[in-house]
């Protein structure tokens, strides 16, 4: 199959820097909403996501065994298609993996320093797949969040037409973007990225120290009860410190913080629910754009009416 | 049996013949040795898989089938002399080598989920609910390497995990649905079958109705064709062989 007949490369407007671009199975699915408006705002920003063509999932979870090597396929035969879209000229040059969803980047970027420290895992990986060209370990897996901070947030603010003032945020990290600390793509004890582009985006950033104690994650498929505790402790928390609503960059978090709050309520009858936004959908709003991209309709807990009551969309 | 006296049956059986026959062995120069699960046997070069088979005796009931290579029904799996791997194909599309070592894979038993594709949310959910298994592919592509039709059955597994049923329905069209993936798959998936799950679901949903079918149905319903329909309904069998014989055809 050849990679230039991907619909995607049609779609893409010139002058834009061009990254190659890692969507994973979950932001084609339930979290839909995050990659269109992730999409939207990097082109607003000058810059083109360009989905690699032929993409496989990324195996989900970063396999910590030391044997284990099969697991960690998933996410080099990516890596092989980055250095195929810059073979095919795709890209120029641009070794740079975007990655939105955070579970994804986890496991793309920890696999991925694996096989640059550790040559002979890369060699069986490789020989496996002996019908691919090798990896020859020069991609470097970025999370969306880092590529905004990369582009600077003075040219966020610039961007910004509609000023999202008197809405207090609190962002949530999650895990997956900061631990272990050798991947982390901010200081995983105290993350700031998120605080520093809402406050770009003009919004009151509530600071919590729940920003990064962990949603549960992979419990919620086992008993939902369990991440129902602790999204009531986060999301509790951040109302009582002033907060209307969290952001966050993790589908699973979302899942966790947004969808299980009907579990919360079974177990807390007097808790009121709170919008879960991903961070880009805030960003389309005070970008001015369309109310097509920003999705509402896939959050579970409707952020439209804290929205139009800080009279920041019409309906 | 009276049927294997009728005409038709006489054609399939002539066409059914191994290749060689009426052939003189003495008249055949190259010969090649085969090891039809393991015994060795020596055949006439420059036959496939299946007529090397039959030419050492072997008579099949099951694992072949239109002999074009369009049915899926003769999967084979086979070793060359002096190499490791075991390879795959359809006996009828692949030619027999000296030394190969060679077995015919008849059936595969795998699991055929029972839907409703009117009663099923158009969305990736559906093959999570009938092939739970899919979300255990690890990409390692070995069915990709299996395929016969050299289709990208990885690319299409991994479409079904995200949802897209336009690209699923795209890699996998020339699926002959031989089952060799499903046999050489480390995460037990039924790729094959996923994929028609897949392809139903596009053509329902993902298609719409076309407009020459709309144009036809409509005819049909306000009665262009009743006449002649009538008409054949009517006929004596021997009437209607004579008009299928006579019958328009397109040129060869």
């Amino acid at each position: 199959m050849n990679p230039t007949n991907t619909k995607e490369t049609k779609s893409t407007s010139s002058g834009n820097m061009k990254f190659p671009y890692y969507p994973g199975c979950t932001l084609k699915t339930t979290a839909k909403n995050f990659e269109n408006s992730a999409i939207a705002t990097a082109r607003a920003l000058g810059v083109e996501l360009l989905e690699i063509p032929r993409w496989n999932c990324c195996g989900t979870v970063f396999s910590l065994a030391q044997d284990d090597l099969i697991h960690h396929v998933a996410s080099v035969r990516n890596f092989i298609r980055v250095q195929e879209m810059n073979d095919y000229g795709l890209v120029k040059n641009e070794n740079r993996l975007v990655t939105l969803c955070s579970m994804c980047f986890n496991t793309l970027k920890s696999t991925n320093r694996r096989m640059k420290e550790n040559a002979e895992d890369l060699q069986k990986i490789n020989e496996l797949m002996y019908r691919e060209e090798d990896y020859k370990g020069n991609v470097e897996v970025l999370h969306f969040l880092e590529l905004l901070k990369s582009l600077g947030y003075e040219k966020i603010r610039e961007k910004v037409t509609k000023p999202l003032k008197d809405l207090n945020i609190a962002p949530y990290y999650g895990c997956m973007i900061l631990r272990p600390k050798e991947i982390a793509i901010d200081d995983p004890e105290d993350p700031t990225i998120q605080k520093d582009i809402l406050e770009a985006l003009g919004v009151s950033v509530i600071d919590t120290p729940y920003k990064k104690v962990c949603c549960g994650s992979y419990q919620t498929v086992k008993d939902k009860y369990i991440v129902a505790e602790l999204a009531y402790d986060i999301l509790s928390h951040a109302r009582k410190k002033g907060a209307e609503a969290l952001t966050t960059v993790c589908p699973l978090c979302a899942f966790n913080l947004d969808q299980r709050q009907q579990a919360v309520k079974e177990k807390h009858p007097d808790f009121e629910e709170m919008p879960v936004f991903y961070i880009t959908q805030l960003m389309t709003i005070a970008f001015g754009m369309d109310k097509d991209v920003f999705g509402f309709e896939q959050n579970y807990v409707d952020p439209r009416p804290l929205l139009k009551s800080k009279s920041l969309i019409e309906d | 049996m009276e049927d294997n006296k009728s005409p038709i049956m006489d054609r399939i059986a002539e066409a059914n013949k191994a290749a060689t026959t009426g052939i003189d062995a003495k008249d055949i120069e190259n010969w090649i040795t085969i090891h039809i699960m393991g015994k060795a046997y020596k055949v006439p070069a420059d036959l496939t898989i299946l007529t090397a088979m039959e030419y050492a005796g072997y008579k099949f009931v099951r694992g072949v089938g239109c002999r074009q290579g369009f049915c899926g029904a003769c999967a084979t799996v086979f070793r060359k002399k002096g190499d490791y791997k075991l390879q795959t194909g359809m006996a009828c599309q692949t030619r027999a080598e000296d030394g190969m070592y060679l077995v015919q894979i008849p059936f595969t038993p795998a699991e055929k989920a029972i839907y409703d594709v009117t009663k099923e949310p158009y969305e990736a959910s559906v093959f999570i609910r009938y092939y739970p298994e899919v979300t255990r592919c690890v990409s390692c592509n070995t069915c990709t390497k299996a395929c016969p039709q050299d289709l990208e059955v990885m690319d299409y597994v991994q479409a079904a995990i995200r949802g897209d049923f336009d690209g699923l329905s795209d890699i996998s069209f020339d699926c002959i649905q031989c089952g060799l993936c499903a046999m050489r798959c480390p995460a037990e998936i039924v790729q094959y079958h996923v994929a028609q799950l897949g392809r139903r679901m596009f053509g329902r949903y993902g298609l719409g109705v076309p407009d020459h079918l709309r144009k036809r149905v409509k005819e049909i319903t306000e009665g262009k064709f009743t006449d002649e329909m009538n008409k054949l309904v009517s006929c004596s069998t021997e009437e209607l062989r004579k008009i299928y014989t006579e019958r328009e055809k397109e040129p060869e």
